[in-house]
Order: C-alpha cells, then sequence, then structure tokens
C-alpha cells in the first residue's frame, strides 16, 4: 500500500494537535493536590486490601505515590 | 483493512513518535536559567504592590495554599527577611492560587511581613514555567537569576538560601 504525501501530513498534524493528552502544569495542580484525589482516605481498609492482596497472591505495592499528587517538591 | 508494514510505513512512523516526542519536551522545557535576566514582574498584571527591586537582591518565590513544602518555606523566608532586608534583600512570594480566599487562609496561618503578590491569570507563572511547586528564583543586584531551587527542601534549602543571599548582599 502507497501512503500518499498529503493525506500523511495531515495525519500528521491531527496526530499532534487533536490526541487527548494535555499536561497538568505544576501550578495548576490544586484540584490534584486536594485531599479528595487521594484514593486511600480509609487507612484501615487500605491496610486490610494490601495485606490480602499481599496474602493471596503474594502481590504488594504499586499503588503509587503517597499524597493527593501535587507533585510538589 | 490489513496493512503491511514496510521500511516506508516504519519511517513515517517514526517521524510521527519523534515529532511527538519534542513537541512534549519543547512544551515541559524550562526557558529560564542562571544568568538570564529574570522578566520584569510589572509586565504580567500582578496583583499587590510591586516593590521597586532596582539594585537589590530578590528572592522570588512561587507558592499555593495547596502545597505543603510552601508551608514549610514561609517560617524560613519570613526569618531570613527579617535578618538581610536591612542589608538589601526583597522577597516576593507570588501566589498562583484559582482563589484568592485560599491565598488569603493561607497566609493567616503562615503570616508574612514581605511582599505578597498574586499571580491570578497564572501569566508570569506560564512564561517561567517553573518545574515543580515551591519554585523560587535568587537574583543579583543587576536583575539576574544567581540561583535557582527547585521544591523546598527544609534545612537544605535554608542552608543554600543563606550561603547564597550572603554572598550576593557583600
Amino acid at each position: 500500500m502507497k501512503i500518499r504525501p498529503v493525506p500523511f501530513l495531515v495525519l500528521l498534524a491531527a496526530s499532534g494537535l487533536l490526541n487527548g493528552c494535555a499536561n497538568v502544569q505544576p501550578w495548576e495542580r490544586g484540584n490534584l493536590a486536594d485531599p479528595a484525589m487521594d484514593g486511600g482516605r480509609d487507612p484501615l481498609g487500605s491496610m486490610m486490601s494490601e495485606h490480602m492482596w499481599f496474602s493471596r497472591e503474594a502481590a504488594s505495592g504499586g499503588r503509587g505515590v503517597g499524597g493527593g499528587g501535587c507533585g510538589c517538591n | 483493512m490489513i496493512i503491511s508494514f514496510n521500511k516506508n510505513h516504519k519511517a513515517k512512523l517514526v517521524t510521527v513518535a519523534a515529532v511527538q516526542f519534542l513537541t512534549a519536551v519543547l512544551a515541559t522545557a524550562a526557558p529560564l536559567k542562571e544568568g538570564d535576566p529574570f522578566p520584569d514582574l510589572k509586565q504580567f498584571g500582578l496583583e499587590g504592590h510591586i516593590p521597586d527591586i532596582q539594585g537589590k537582591v530578590v528572592l522570588v518565590d512561587f507558592f499555593a495554599s495547596w502545597c505543603h513544602p510552601c508551608q514549610e518555606s514561609f517560617p524560613v523566608m519570613e526569618a531570613l527577611y527579617k535578618k538581610y532586608s536591612d542589608q538589601g534583600l526583597v522577597i516576593v512570594a507570588i501566589n498562583v492560587d484559582k482563589n484568592q480566599a485560599d491565598m488569603d487562609d493561607f497566609l493567616k496561618s503562615h503570616p508574612a511581613d514581605f511582599v505578597i503578590l498574586r499571580d491570578a491569570g497564572n501569566k508570569l507563572v506560564s512564561q517561567v514555567k517553573i518545574p515543580t511547586m515551591p519554585s523560587s528564583f535568587l537574583l543579583d543586584r543587576t536583575g539576574k537569576i544567581s540561583a535557582f531551587h527547585r521544591g523546598f527542601k527544609g534545612e537544605e534549602t535554608r542552608k543554600e538560601y543563606t550561603q547564597e543571599i550572603e554572598a550576593l548582599l557583600k
């Protein structure tokens, strides 16, 4: 199959401009830093789940970083 | 439709990936570096009284109420201001909160005698493109960036601030 240059360039431009990616800048992370955005707001519940996964599935960790995600420091 | 990938397709896909990568890199690159002049604060519609910083050593700090290291940095900056303001140190803390009420609450619990400005439209911070919160620039007496601090790391940053400020005030 031959690729024609014009549609290819349109596709190239579209892939750059129309993708759904957005960088949240460090100074725009007020909402992400809100405690409500923290997935583990029930420490006991999180600990129980973690224990269960560790015991039954030999899996632990991979639950992201602490905090709400403000990316500070 | 099944597309068979020959070398031509592969090269074009690599081009697409490279363009996207470069776009991402350019979008995140911090344009300011040590030795560059810091932008004129009067050009960005900042709220608050912009001080005269001509011939002064200036610490420009970007902060937000939701940023925990910023809360730690305020008492340190206040102490530095009290110690060195007589010798020509100006501290300008620029708030980037969406709501002014959040900034006001923050300042009630973290009172400061140094200058507080508000970048309500995020115009200055968008130009400076700080990589993290908080970030601070130390400017020499000619307005050029002498040091950049990414984040606030407690005692380590306090020591660096002190050394750098004392060197610039000499």
